[in-house]
């Protein structure tokens, strides 16, 4: 049996029947990470052995019939999310050799539930990139062209899921970094409200945006993780302590009770033909599912971008003020001979951080420290957050209307490498689609609805907050309508 | 209004990063064509508009003020490039001894 090509969903349910073992399960996803992550490098660190003890124990623990949803499958975990046994580098020379001392919270509720890790799979650098280029550890590649990007910052899971190298993985989405790399690579993903997840324990970079998200086979994958990572954590105040639903008992595939909003100002000039297509025709079969369509409207679109690159990068580089070389992370220390007039500690700082960090994440600082300064403050930085309300108030008023809203996740296919690297802004332009939803701190998910020139295009749904149930509702019909979703780039 | 590198400089000092020349020039170049673009920003009248921080609403949150088990010693420690008898190693700050 090819284990590798079954859902999170189907593997739970043929673990828990006994139909396979834990250990063939992740010994099948091993080999192939082993045979075929040379061409992708979505993985940053394995540890085959612990995994397999790991698969072992949860034999043993299906065996005795022992409760767990998730009990015996294997996940792949983005590289910012602290982790037991593994390395956790952030994509960053700065924590080459960091261990964090202790498991993000969402590792302990996949702990809970059972799941095993498989790996640490690639990012940009803290998270700061829309193409997994920005890693100190070399790109990931698109499985399903090794010469483009798998998108960003959540890279290396979307193309360990897209691969087939795991049935699901964990990202973290701050402006579109989970759902701008599954629509790159083919897979569904879900960013769900600021707030549903704990962010204790995951590598922050811009605080009131980061959110934990998901990889899966399918919307029903999804579905089945985001159950066991949502819920209040004492350890992060802004987690919401709404009751969690069991989100797959959302997915009826019956949409004929929503209206369904197309918001106009996301098909932007520039926009690819056949991504639009695609769109449009994915759109077209949820009306023919009996979803109520209509035109919606959110005039402030054009302004997320700039906003966000303010807001996010104010955040960030506060956020970074912490690596200092001293605590943990790389560090330098000042020449002996220095000519410096600045102390030998000052030197050290700047050396340690100069040289630790790589250039977007030191651009970012500069940007953030920069709107953050006396005399720009007001410009800057206040400006964007008053900015943030008017996006907000745009989406409030769209939900008086629809219950979701449906548009391009991006307004392209996936990039080759190296074609934007030069050019920081034409970089951010690519998340210009994903931005605004992460200002308003919705639910917003990416589900494959085509492909255009033999790469994948993503159908974004936006959902009110707190209504991932009705977000992944869409998601689902949509994929008993075609058969994206399932397609593979590699053998 | 386009950085200065001198300006740049200064920023990299408030940042706490060591930049060469090459880049003090790329990124005055860069950060200014991005905080160019944020112009369009201005575009808006926003003087009646509440800033948003978070879209969490503001609450306090509170605990119970008791001792709860933290990182050991060790573990803190575990990660520091340099540490000694249980501190973190650093440069002396003050002149002189």
């Amino acid at each position: 049996m090819s284990l590798h090509l079954l859902s999170l969903t189907e593997l739970a349910a043929g673990l828990r029947r006994g139909d396979f073992s834990a250990v063939e399960v992740s010994r099948a996803f091993l080999d192939r990470v082993e045979r075929l992550d040379g061409n992708v490098n979505a993985f940053l660190s394995t540890d085959p052995d612990h995994t397999l003890a790991q698969a072992a124990e949860a034999d043993r623990r299906l065996a005795a019939g022992e409760p767990g949803a998730l009990l015996g499958v294997p996940l792949a975990i983005k590289d910012i999310i602290s982790t037991e046994h593994f390395p956790t580098t952030c994509g960053s020379h700065m924590l080459a050799d960091y261990r964090a001392p202790r498991p993000a919270t969402v590792m302990e509720r996949l702990d809970q539930a059972g799941a095993l890790v498989l790996g640490k799979t690639n990012t940009d650098e803290f998270a700061m990139g829309s193409s997994t280029e920005n890693s100190a550890f070399g790109p990931t590649r698109n499985p399903w062209d090794a010469t483009r990007v798998p998108g960003g910052s959540s890279g290396g899971s979307a193309a360990a899921v897209a691969a087939r190298f795991a049935p699901a993985a964990l990202g973290t989405d701050t402006g579109g970094s989970v759902r701008q790399p599954a629509s790159f690579c083919g897979v569904p993903g879900i960013k769900p409200t600021y707030g549903r997840i704990s962010r204790s324990g995951v590598v922050a970079f811009a605080s009131s945006l980061d959110q934990v998200g998901v990889f899966g086979r399918t919307s029903r994958d999804c579905a089945a993780v985001l159950t066991a990572l949502c819920g209040h954590d004492r350890r992060d105040a802004t987690s919401s302590d709404l009751p969690v639903p069991d989100f797959a008992a959302s997915l009826t595939g019956q949409i004929s009770d929503l209206r369904i909003g197309v918001p106009h100002e996301y098909f932007i000039a520039g926009i690819e033909p056949d991504v639009e297509a695609a769109v449009r025709a994915a759109v077209a079969r949820l009306g023919d599912l009996g979803g109520q369509l209509g035109e919606a409207t959110l005039p402030h679109t054009e302004y997320a971008l700039p906003a966000y690159y303010i807001i996010a990068e104010a955040e960030a580089s506060a956020n970074l003020a912490r690596y200092d070389g001293i605590r943990y992370g790389y560090h330098e220390e000042a020449p002996a001979d220095s000519e410096s007039d600045l102390s030998p500690m000052w030197e050290a700082y700047c050396r340690t951080r100069g040289h630790g960090f790589g250039a977007e994440v030191k651009r970012r600082i500069m940007l953030g420290t920069y709107v953050l300064s006396a005399g720009y403050y007001d410009a800057y930085y206040l400006k964007a957050q008053k900015v943030r309300t008017l996006i907000r108030q745009d989406f409030d008023r769209a939900f008086e209307q629809y219950d979701v809203l449906v548009c391009p996740t991006a307004p392209a296919t996936a990039f080759r490498l190296g074609e934007k690297t030069a050019d920081p802004l034409q970089m951010y332009l690519a998340d210009v689609l994903t931005i605004a939803p992460s200002l308003a701190g919705l639910p917003a998910m990416s589900v494959p609805c085509g492909l255009a020139e033999g790469l994948p295009v993503g159908l974004q749904i936006i959902g009110r907050p707190y209504d991932e149930a009705t977000v992944l509702r869409v998601a689902d019909a949509l994929e008993r309508t075609g058969d994206w979703h399932l397609r593979l780039p590699l053998p | 209004m386009p950085l200065t590198p001198e300006q740049v400089r200064h920023i990299g000092h408030l940042a706490r990063l060591a930049l060469t020349e090459e880049e003090v020039l790329a990124y005055t170049g860069q950060v200014s064509e991005i905080l160019e673009y944020a112009q369009i920003l201005s575009r808006l009248d926003t003087d009646s508009i509440p800033p948003t921080a978070s879209v969490i609403p503001q609450r306090g949150v509170m605990r119970d003020d008791v001792v709860e088990p933290s990182l050991s010693q060790e573990e803190a420690l575990a990660n520091a490039p340099h540490a000694s008898d249980g501190y973190f190693v650093v440069d002396a700050i003050l002149e002189g001894e």
